[in-house]
Order: structure tokens, then sequence, then C-alpha cells
């Protein structure tokens, strides 16, 4: 397989390229501006459209009106962007439109700082807009999970007619790794496709029953709550059949850390220079933060595992209260936080867990 | 006995209109209906609706919609438009969407030239949520939301979209347009038309201002809002073609 050099925001859009997304819009913001300016010379190549949009808030609504006549579209900000694109994001939610959005994280709140942070982990996984959606939320770890990941968000997607999200920390995304690159796929591919998403509105021969309705909403309460409660379905789908983890060293662990994204990485570098020193610490990586593997967690030996530690870039820390509520309280977490913008440093991790082992 | 008049295909066939007694939005939809049906493109038409009364339409049309956010109705019908060139894409959209949430992405799409058609209506007032003050709503109008009328000093005057579009470059046909009047409503009848056939001769951006009433927000019975619209609304906004490089 061939390996190329790339930037993480620039594989994560050749990845969506290659997946058959033709549609992007987007707005400028660090750290992701790498995404848009790749977009903008490679879509025109492969016939698909990329709109700088007038704003964040403008961008989705074209991602949300592209992907409604049935292309698979993108759209990428970083966090304060993120927010203002929640009113879009909820109705391609509400309208079961299938969308694939990066986040390159930084600092916050407000405009907070633009070095890489985790501090959207809320934000993406519990309430990323109104009305208590959910959307599957992927968090890569290195650029060549960034590059699988984009990739098969658009699958989810359009599999269950919902946005997807890429939670990737301003780490991911501003460095350059070795990656392999996966298939393009072919202009029929992607014809076949769009073709085959028969509820798209892109125009239908009269027929009031079959008409393209696009709906991020009802006037019947009734018909609102069937919605919700089919979405409520699908997410309890998720957490039986999409949780993906990474078990790292925890079969005999007594300290189990806890991280994703790049957190993940640095503690990952930890657990082995402890493992080098024969200390039995592990780690579990949630690669899905959203479904969170529960499971991962709570069915660890607690006979065996003496604390759970909590890495993340966020104070206070967010990811924290799922990882509470799997632990159920029958061990202590601790926590090995920075924010702000600031990177977490293997030496702090180190310590962290020195103070628990 | 021959069948000289028949409900347009473009509107369902088993609904009756929900709108307020003397409202013109469903003069406006009968219109757009018509004028599809008459082009013979119903079958590659998608409307993008805005929020409010504009979003009732959904209930009505026989063809492909979209109900889009807030304002946001001339960036989704971008996003549909480009990805999807052969459909005709128009707007649905009240004062309130276009000329004060949206006024972003309406200005900022007529200076793409976007290649979409925008139905404007523009009633002065909010509608659906009872009556509040527009960019639109006249000087001295009172509003649910300025119960003393609106004031310069306090409020600003009355927006001018048509006009205000006619600023940019690329838009192709701005006209303004009323239902007030059985001549005013051929006239509408015609720009939509207009309007249509520039997006299918891929000329860009038209927008068509539809000067309305709103009867139950202005506290008037349908007739005197028709005198109220003469009167007051059409002095404000004259109608007339702004711009035709069609």
């Amino acid at each position: 397989m061939k390996r190329v050099f790339m930037k993480g925001c620039e594989a994560i859009a050749e990845a969506a390229v290659r997946a058959g997304c033709r549609f992007f819009a987007g707005y400028p913001i660090t750290p992701q501006n790498e995404i848009p300016e790749y977009f903008s010379r490679r879509l025109p190549e492969v016939g698909g459209v990329f709109i700088q949009g007038e704003s964040e808030v403008a961008s989705i609504s074209m991602v949300y009106g592209a992907a409604s006549a049935g292309t698979r579209s993108m759209t990428s900000s970083s966090s304060p962007g993120i927010s203002l694109k929640s009113e879009g994001i909820s109705y391609c939610a509400a309208a079961r439109i299938p969308m694939v959005y990066a986040n390159i994280s930084r600092g916050g709140p407000g405009v907070g700082s633009i070095q890489p942070a985790q501090m959207d982990y809320m934000q993406a996984t519990k309430a990323s807009g109104n009305g208590g959606f959910k959307m599957m939320v992927l968090a890569p770890s290195t650029v060549q999970e960034a590059v699988d990941m984009t990739f098969a968000a658009f699958d989810y997607a359009d599999r269950d007619r919902n946005p997807v999200l890429i939670l990737c920390d301003g780490v991911i995304g501003t460095m350059m790794e070795p990656v392999v690159l996966p298939e393009m796929k072919s202009d029929e591919e992607v014809a076949a496709i769009k073709n085959s998403k028969k509820w798209a509105a892109i125009g239908h021969k009269v027929d009031y029953a079959n008409r393209g309705w696009i709906q991020p909403g009802n006037w019947s309460t009734a018909i609102m709550q069937q919605g919700n409660e089919e979405a409520a379905v699908m997410y309890e789908n998720w957490q039986k059949n999409d949780v993906q983890v990474e078990h790292y060293q925890v079969e005999d662990a007594e300290l189990v850390m806890v991280a994703y994204g790049i957190s993940a990485r640095i503690a990952k570098t930890v657990v082995d220079k402890y493992r080098a020193d024969g200390k039995k610490v592990g780690l579990i990586r949630p690669i899905t933060v959203y479904p969170f593997p529960y499971k991962a967690i709570e069915n660890l030996n607690y006979n065996q595992v003496k604390a759970i530690l909590d890495v993340e870039m966020s104070i206070p820390a967010q990811m924290l209260e799922d990882v509470s509520l799997a632990v159920k309280g029958r061990c202590p977490i601790e926590t090995c936080l920075c924010s702000g913008g600031n990177l977490m440093k293997k030496e702090q991790v180190m310590d962290a867990v020195a103070k628990l082992i | 006995m021959e069948k000289i008049y028949a409900r347009t295909k473009g509107i369902r066939p088993d609904v009756v209109s929900g709108f307020c007694p003397g409202c013109m939005h469903s003069t406006v939809i009968k219109l757009i209906g018509e004028v599809l049906e008459e082009m013979n493109i119903i079958d590659k038409t998608v409307a993008v609706l805005g929020i409010g009364c504009c979003g009732l339409k959904m209930e009505y049309m026989s063809y492909d919609n979209i109900t889009s956010p807030h304002g946001r109705a001339c960036a989704v019908a971008t996003g549909i438009k480009r990805s999807n060139p052969d459909s005709l894409v128009y707007t649905y959209q009240g004062d309130g969407d276009f000329a004060s949430i949206g006024l972003a992405e309406s200005v900022s799409a007529a200076n793409r030239g976007e290649n979409i058609s925008v139905i404007f209506i523009n009633n002065g007032i909010y509608g659906m949520t009872g009556g509040q003050l527009a960019p639109t709503t006249l000087l001295g109008m009172k509003a649910s939301t300025a119960p003393k009328g609106r004031i310069a000093e306090e409020h600003g005057y009355p927006m001018h979209m048509c006009e205000i579009l006619n600023q940019l470059t690329a838009p192709c046909y701005l006209e303004r347009t009323s239902c007030n009047t059985p001549q005013n409503t051929l006239k509408t009848r015609k720009a939509i038309k207009k309007a249509f056939q520039n997006q299918l001769d891929g000329k860009g951006f038209s927008m068509v201002e539809v000067v309305t009433n709103c009867p139950t927000n202005w506290g008037l019975d349908p007739l005197k809002s028709l005198e109220f619209l003469n009167e007051k609304m059409l002095t404000e906004y004259p109608l007339g073609v702004i711009r035709d490089n069609g």
C-alpha cells in the first residue's frame, strides 16, 4: 500500500473526496482552514462543488440543502464555529439528512484559543443542538484513523440518515503523518449512491404521497413523537452494534487510564513507559465517544483495578461524567487534565499515574 | 359542460387553505403552482420554505420541498441548486426570514448571483408569531413588540430589499409586485414566471418581492387591510421592475 505524508486536515478532506463527498461548504476558522482550502482545490477536479459560505450558519445550511438533494456532503469548523453550526446540524438530525462534519477542536469557551483542546466533548456527545438528538461521534487519535473514520463516516451517515461528527482535536488536525488513503470511489459508485436516495428533494413526478419532503419538524405532535421514538431506537442500536473501543494492556492492569484522541496517544506512551518497569498500567480508548463504550469500563474487574485515571484536555473534565457512569463508584477515579489550548504533557500523565500506583 | 377552471396540479388536490381569511399567501401559492404547471416543470421543482407562515406552504404543495432554518433559505437553495443544477429551486420567504434573520444569506446569495429564484412575501410584520416588528414595518405602524408604533429613532426605517439588492452587480432580475388588484395579481404571475424562466436560462439570481397583507396582525378585516395596503404599503414600497437583465 502506498503511503503518503499528509497533514490531518488535508487527509480528512481527501478521505472525504474518496468516499464520494461532492459538496463542501465552510467558513474560515483556525485550526481547520486546510480542510476548506484543500476542498477548494480538489472538488472541482472531481466534478464536485466547493463554496466558502458567508458564515458557519450559512455553510451548514448549504450542506443541509446539498445533502437533502442526495449528494454526499460535508462541512468542518472549529469549536466556536461548531456552536454556530448547531442550528443546521439540528435541522439535519431532525429531517434525517445524512452529512458529515468535522470539529478540529480548540480551546474554549468563547473565542477561546486557537491551540488544540478537547473541550467540546459534552457539546459533541450530549447536546450538539436543540431537541435532544444524537449522532455517532468518532474521535481519531492518529491521522490514519482520521482518514479511515472520515471515509467510514459517510457510510454511517447514509445508513442511518443522520449526521456523523468527526471530533478531532487540533493536534491530529494540524500534524503530518504518513497515511494510507482509501481507494477512490468511482464516478459510477458516487452516482449510484446519490440515485439510491429516493427521498431526496430534487424534483419528482407530481405525486403528493411520494414527493421529496424534507421535514425538520411537523405540525403534528404525534408525528413528531413518532420521529423522536424512531431516532431513540436508532441511538440504542448504536450502543449495541457500533461501539468502537481500544483496550491497551488492560487485561492485568491495576490502574486503567481512559483517554481519547491525542490524549489517548500520549497516555499510550505512558503505559509503555510503566510497563517497561513492570507496572500494571493500561488504557481504555473510546474510539466512538458516542456511542460511548460504557461496557468496556463497566466490565473491568474491580477486584483487580485499583483506580481509574481520566486523562483529557479539558478543565473541568467532561468525559469524566461518562466514565463515572460506567465505574459506578466501584473504585476511585482521578483526573489528569490540561486546558485552554495547552497540550497534555507526557510528564504530567506520568506524575498522575505515579500517585496512583 | 366544458371545464374551464381547475385547481392547479401544483397544489394538493385534497387540502383546504388554512391561511387566515383575506391573506394573500394562498393567492401567491396558487400563482406559483399555476406557473410551474404552465411551464411544465413541476416534476423538477424544489421549493425551499422559510420559517413562519411561509412554512405552512409545505402542507399545500404537491411537489418536492424542504423547510429551511429561519432565514437560511437562500443558503439551503444554494446547496440544492449547486449540487443538482437540473432542479428548479426557489425560496418562499417572509420579511422576517429574508430581510432580518436571513439578511446575510439573502444578500450573499444575491451577490454570488446564485441561479435561484426568490419569492419574497413582504407584509410588513411577523405573521405566525403574532405581529412583532419586522424590518419592513412602516413608520408609525403598531406591532406587538412596538406598541407605540415604529419609531425611526428607536427602530430605524423600513428596509427596501429590492433597492438594497439593486446595489449589487450580480442579480439578474428584481421586481416588486402586489396582489391587491386582479391586474397586479396577473403582473405577479408574470413576474414569477420570468423569475423561473431566468433560472432555466441560467441567468442567475431573480427576486420577486410581493407586497401583501396580514389582516390578522394588522388588526384589520380583509377589505380594510386592502385599503391599508393600497394607501400605506404601496406608498412605502412602490411597485415596478427595479432591475431586468433578463
